[in-house]
């Protein structure tokens, strides 16, 4: 079986502070980390391989610096990975970083893809779903639990705002996987030692299978208009009333809005 | 000359500092307090290969170096003084010595169950009148046959009743004083070895601490360790490197202690500030910062040498001596910080405290490590 895991590199966002001026984020200093749900992902992957013997190859497209990232998951236990750099990439919104992603992964071999739900810097949700448009996959989404037997079915427990679907499917398959469902692992120290001696291939745009247009800033339908830091709210007003007089007062102040 | 860690070295920081956050520090109190071994914790760092980090692969070892071990002790008694104890004296009293002394079939057979973790190891020199002299052994190696026959006790033995293997000294001919002292390999269960009185003990108190019991212990004369009568360099090269891990043992204490102490001071509010904006607190806290920095920077220069295979010995007794008087300063200190809180059992700087002081005794007293470094000053 081939698992190939999409993970990135951002910054750790416990410890990111926004400039309150230009809004923007503070990176300085921040450390990197692989994301979170990402690392799930990755997890996910490594526990087949544990079971079935799965080729697990982990991909990133980012800055020569998430390199680091990769090694990690090559210490975790990941058997190839695939750093896609290239200038050509800057700038992407989510469509022209799946655009991308899916570009190299024509030139791969999977069973199954995985991707974290969502980047913590980014939160869209959005690179996993598009990717398996683009590569007309189907996906399930928000995987919270896998069971298989080495067969043909992958049964997949999806969380939904509700609760819980048991799904099962065949593959190829993409996932996307919530990082509170699989607890990582450690990385090994021996895989830590060998970590920087092994190979992390380096892909270009020249390398995947997508037409350039779709790549980077030219690629990215998306326009940031502003963006600012959240300002503090002001204290509410509080009432103490009974619930019949709470029932006016909620309909008069939502009238006052022109909310009703 | 670089300060920088390596690539590997600080990929490996940042893994054992996690693990030591997220598995080892929800432990420390409860094992402190139960005096209970922590089992558990040893599972997990099996399963990422922490018992034969300097070991080379083809013994089942994890190929790094003894700075990265180093680290993994620091990080390690930073939340738990008995985690990492627990790891030093299996690495550096029982592997190390097999790695370094042992011949190729001893090495094939305990490494790589010592380095998997399958084994723990342990170190029986110390008895009840060979302390810091550790040349008046009284325990007996006699060879009868294809057997050497074994008597006597040990006391003081880190990790006893858990460690599968264990390095003990034994005089083989007392005429040759410490050149009749001989070095063992020395199995659990095997008939005529048990364990005594579990010591109740002041700090690092989940460490299991016992005496060994030697009655007519037969062990196969292949499981000599090194040469016949070499046991006291044995004896002494490895404390020379177990000196770097106990050092490294003090010095996570030692940053443990300022950890909390810089957190609480910041916290802590008296005359309407933080306590941590009064000048006393901050000139005393750079002060103890400077000597943790210090400590660190011997610890790793140490480690360093031992990897680099020139002679350490010196080096490793500042460190010890050093770091051991630091982390009891600085732990002193913190309770100190904390006041009346620090005394009680709320806070982790009182455990840190009672922990600190045995890095100034065992493995070499500080009076000891004086004596290594102006033997070489003065030699």
């Amino acid at each position: 079986m081939n698992i190939v895991v999409c993970i990135k590199q951002v910054p750790d966002t416990t410890e990111i502070k926004i400039n309150p001026v230009t809004g923007t984020l503070i990176r300085d200093g921040v450390p990197s980390i692989m994301n979170p749900d990402d690392k799930g992902g990755l997890e996910l992957a490594l526990r087949l391989k544990d079971s079935f013997g799965a080729n697990v190859t982990v991909i990133t497209m980012g800055p020569p610096q998430a390199d680091d990232m990769l090694r990690e998951a090559l210490a975790m236990g990941a058997d190839r990975a695939i750093l896609l750099t290239d200038k050509r990439f800057a700038g992407a919104d989510t469509l022209a970083t799946s655009n991308a992603l899916a570009g190299a992964l024509r030139m791969l071999d999977y069973d199954i893809i995985i991707t974290g739900r969502q980047a913590i810097d980014g939160d869209t949700a959005q690179v996993g779903p598009e990717m398996s448009e683009h590569l007309g996959l189907p996906h399930i989404s928000y995987v919270a639990g896998l069971e298989y037997d080495g067969g043909k079915t992958l049964r997949v427990k999806k969380e939904t705002e509700e609760g819980y679907m048991l799904l099962e499917t065949g593959m190829p398959i993409l996932l996307t996987v919530l990082a509170s469902a699989f607890k990582p692992r450690y990385m090994s120290v021996r895989g830590i030692v060998e970590a920087y001696g092994r190979e992390v291939e380096i892909w270009t745009a020249d390398k995947i299978d997508v037409d350039e247009s779709k790549l980077g800033l030219k690629g990215s339908p998306t326009k940031v208009f502003k963006a600012f830091a959240k300002g503090l709210k002001q204290a509410g007003e509080v009432y103490e009333v009974t619930p019949e007089e709470a029932v006016d007062l909620i309909v008069s102040k939502l009238k006052e809005k022109y909310i009703l | 000359m670089n300060f920088d860690l390596t690539k590997t070295e600080a990929l490996f920081l940042q893994m054992i500092r996690e693990f030591s956050d997220k598995e080892v520090a929800p432990l420390a109190a409860e094992i402190d307090e139960q005096e209970r071994f922590p089992l558990e914790t040893v599972e997990k760092m099996k399963g990422i290969g922490l018992f034969g980090i300097p070991i080379p692969v083809q013994y089942g070892g994890a190929g790094g170096t003894n700075l990265m071990y180093t680290m993994a002790v620091e990080e390690l008694s930073r939340n738990c003084a008995t985690t990492g104890v627990m790891l030093s004296a299996h690495t550096s009293l029982c592997v190390a010595p097999i790695y370094e002394h042992g011949t190729e079939e001893q090495k094939m057979k305990y490494l790589p169950k010592l380095c998997s973790g399958e084994w723990l190891g342990a170190f029986g020199l110390t008895e009840p009148n060979a302390g810091t002299d550790a040349s008046a052994q009284q325990t007996t190696a006699v060879l009868d046959g294809e057997e050497w026959v074994l008597n006597g006790n040990k006391i003081f033995i880190t990790n006893a009743g858990y460690a599968h293997v264990y390095i003990i000294f034994a005089m083989t001919d007392k005429s040759l004083g410490t050149k009749g002292i001989s070095a063992f390999i020395v199995e659990k269960d095997t008939p005529g070895f048990s364990f005594g009185k579990k010591e109740k003990k002041l700090g690092i108190r989940g460490s299991a601490t016992c005496e060994l019991i030697f009655e007519n212990c037969r062990i196969p004369k292949s499981n000599l360790l090194g040469k016949l009568g070499g046991g006291f360099g044995v004896a002494m090269k490895t404390l020379d490197g177990g000196r770097i891990g106990i050092a490294a043992q003090a010095l996570g204490i030692a940053q443990g202690a300022m950890d909390e102490t810089v957190k609480y001071t910041k916290e802590r509010k008296q005359f309407g500030k933080s306590i941590s904006a009064f000048q006393n607190t901050q000139f005393q806290m750079a002060d103890l910062e400077t000597k943790v920095q210090a400590a660190r920077l011997l610890v790793r220069s140490a480690a360093f040498k031992k990897d680099a295979k020139v002679p350490y010995s010196a080096d490793a007794a500042m460190a010890k001596l050093f770091a051991a008087e630091t982390a009891m300063e600085v732990t002193t200190k913190a309770v100190q910080f904390h006041g009346g809180y620090g005394y009680t059992r709320e806070y982790p700087v009182e455990r840190m405290m009672r922990d600190a002081k045995i890095t100034e005794i065992y493995e070499g007293t500080s009076e000891v490590q004086r004596m290594v470094i102006a033997g070489k000053l003065f030699k």
